[in-house]
């Protein structure tokens, strides 16, 4: 039986990663302006010219939109829009596209002023939509209760404890201590977590990602093109997508997500196993969304994801090295943190922070996973709600 | 005072459903080839677009399978009203429903998954009756 996606394994690389100049707080960047910043920024970083994209990619506006802003005509576009989780998507369905040849250079952009509000699309909300009907009446904050609904679940049935949910968030703010871009670079303890502002139960304020004001893009092509490109190509060895619902009411399981179908998809295309990966990304919406995350993935058995980041295993100079940017728990979260995960990803696999020392010194623990080949990149979308998982890998 | 929180507002498939919240009298569609229960209201059979849902009326009374408290939210009536308590509501029927717990203090030592609830009818407009849950002995 044939493994889906096998045949165009390892045949697309991402050659190209960068955030727009500045995030975090941006009071002069139009969320589109910021698009366009971070597409001229990964275009720069791959060695590329603008006039080389023939495919585009984006959510939270259209593709034309982008297309327009930067002055570029592709004759391969795709808004595939499921929250967060698109531009890990996106990642998938450009690999697709360049490994059939239907586009060669494809451009991946992400822009939200989250937090300065500039040019923000309107979120769609109507008292006639389902969700205006069936949930919005019932006074859910949107989406952190989602998330929220969901844990109490997990809590209930495998008697998962918020100590180990802070935990989540103290490890990853230790990874946003060592990135200078990051938005919070204070370090925190367990009793800061639970001791933060109430958001909704079981979520405390630090629980839960930032809003923040970003632009985030990635370049992939052929290996052929790869070749004449400014960076190492870090090739697209497998993904998978998934998504089982769209209202938290119609999640089948609260305590298991889609991610067990992407995950599983990705392995199996990659053709590699759990303890054959060197660095994973996690989308972080919420400390929850972690853990979950985890045990969809298949790194630990269901019910013992607070076991697993208990004890500062995720942390720098942790055994799993995870969210190494700081993630949107602490680096940056403009309201769409899925293409950041993959730039971090990427820049990991390319050893570009083997100045900043390596995580394994238990010294003084720095950035850069040694010897890291391959990556594990997820995205989550909208309310647990559909995801992407990718694995990547350096020559 | 008016009733200053998000309403639904009906449409031709989900109207039935608050029609019936209306008459205080909840019904939900099900499966008319294997009796499965649906919830939301919706044109066709989730899963099978042959099958057809007929209305029938549901008992009112579930567990709380899931629940959170908001203590913000971006709405300010809902604001002013936190903190509260969202629950998933697994009626007896095995369908899920989105609700309140009402009659009952807001704090996570007060609810219990797997608690006993029944449906509680609440008239906020003359047009909107909104389904919401209250403890209830097993």
């Amino acid at each position: 039986m044939s493994v889906p996606g096998q045949h165009i394994s390892g045949k697309v690389a991402i050659v190209g990663v960068d955030e727009s100049d500045r995030i975090g707080v941006v009071s002069d960047r139009s969320s589109i302006a910021l698009h366009a910043e971070a597409a001229r920024n990964a275009l720069r970083d791959a060695g590329l010219k603008l006039a080389d994209v023939d495919g585009l990619w984006t959510a939270g506006v259209r593709p034309t939109e982008v297309g327009e802003y930067l002055g570029v005509a592709p004759c391969y576009l795709d808004g595939t829009d499921v929250g967060g989780s698109s531009f890990v998507i996106h990642v998938a369905h450009a690999a697709a596209a360049i490994a059939n040849g239907l586009c060669d250079v494809a451009l991946i952009t992400h822009g939200q002023s989250g937090r300065s509000k500039f040019g923000l699309p309107p979120r769609p909300s109507h008292s006639q939509y389902l969700s205006g009907q069936f949930e919005d009446p019932f006074g859910l904050p949107q989406p952190a209760g989602s998330y929220a609904l969901a844990c109490s679940r997990h809590m209930h049935e495998y008697g998962t404890t918020k100590e180990q949910l802070a935990e989540i968030a103290v490890s990853t703010r230790k990874w946003a201590m060592l990135n200078p871009k990051a938005m919070m670079r204070e370090p925190i303890t367990i009793d800061d977590v639970l001791q933060s502002r109430m958001i909704c139960w079981p979520f405390n304020l630090l629980d839960c990602c930032l809003v923040t004001d970003a632009g985030g893009a990635v370049v992939l092509t052929n290996l052929e093109r790869a070749r004449d490109c400014r960076q190492p190509p870090i090739r697209v060895l497998g993904f998978g997508e998934s998504f089982d619902h769209h209202m938290i009411s119609q999640m089948p399981n609260l305590t298991a997500g889609p991610a067990q179908y992407s995950g599983r998809r990705a392995f199996e295309m990659a053709g590699v196993r759990h303890a054959d990966l060197d660095v994973v990304q996690i989308y972080d919406s919420f400390t929850y969304t972690v853990l979950l995350t985890l045990e969809d993935l298949g790194f630990c058995a269901r019910g013992e994801g607070g076991e697993f980041v208990s004890g500062g295993r995720t942390a720098p100079g942790g055994s799993f090295p995870l969210n190494t940017s700081g993630g949107g728990l602490s680096y940056t979260h403009p309201g769409m943190f899925g293409i950041f995960t993959v730039i971090e990803g990427v820049r990991q696999l390319r050893h570009e922070y083997v100045d900043q020392g390596f995580s394994d010194d238990r010294e003084q623990p720095g950035r850069q996973v040694r010897d890291a080949k391959l990556g594990l990149v997820h995205g989550t979308g909208l309310v647990l709600s559909a995801t992407g998982t990718l694995i990547l890998g350096r020559d | 005072m008016a009733y200053d929180r998000p309403l639904p507002q009906p449409d031709p498939q989900t109207r039935p459903f608050w029609d019936s919240l209306k008459a205080h009298a909840m019904q939900l569609q099900r499966s008319k080839s294997t009796g499965a229960w649906v919830y939301y209201p919706r044109l066709l059979a989730p899963g099978d677009p042959e099958d057809e849902l007929q209305w029938a009326p549901v008992t009112g009374r579930g567990t709380v399978y899931a629940f959170a408290i908001p203590h913000v939210h971006p709405t300010p009536a809902f604001r002013a009203l936190a903190p509260y308590v969202v629950a998933l509501i697994e009626l007896e029927e095995g369908v899920r429903i989105l609700s309140n717990l009402i009659d009952v203090e807001p704090t996570p030592a007060a609810v219990t998954i797997g608690m006993p609830v029944e449906l509680v009818y609440d008239d906020v407009t003359e047009e909107i009756t909104l389904p919401r849950f209250r403890p209830r002995s097993g």
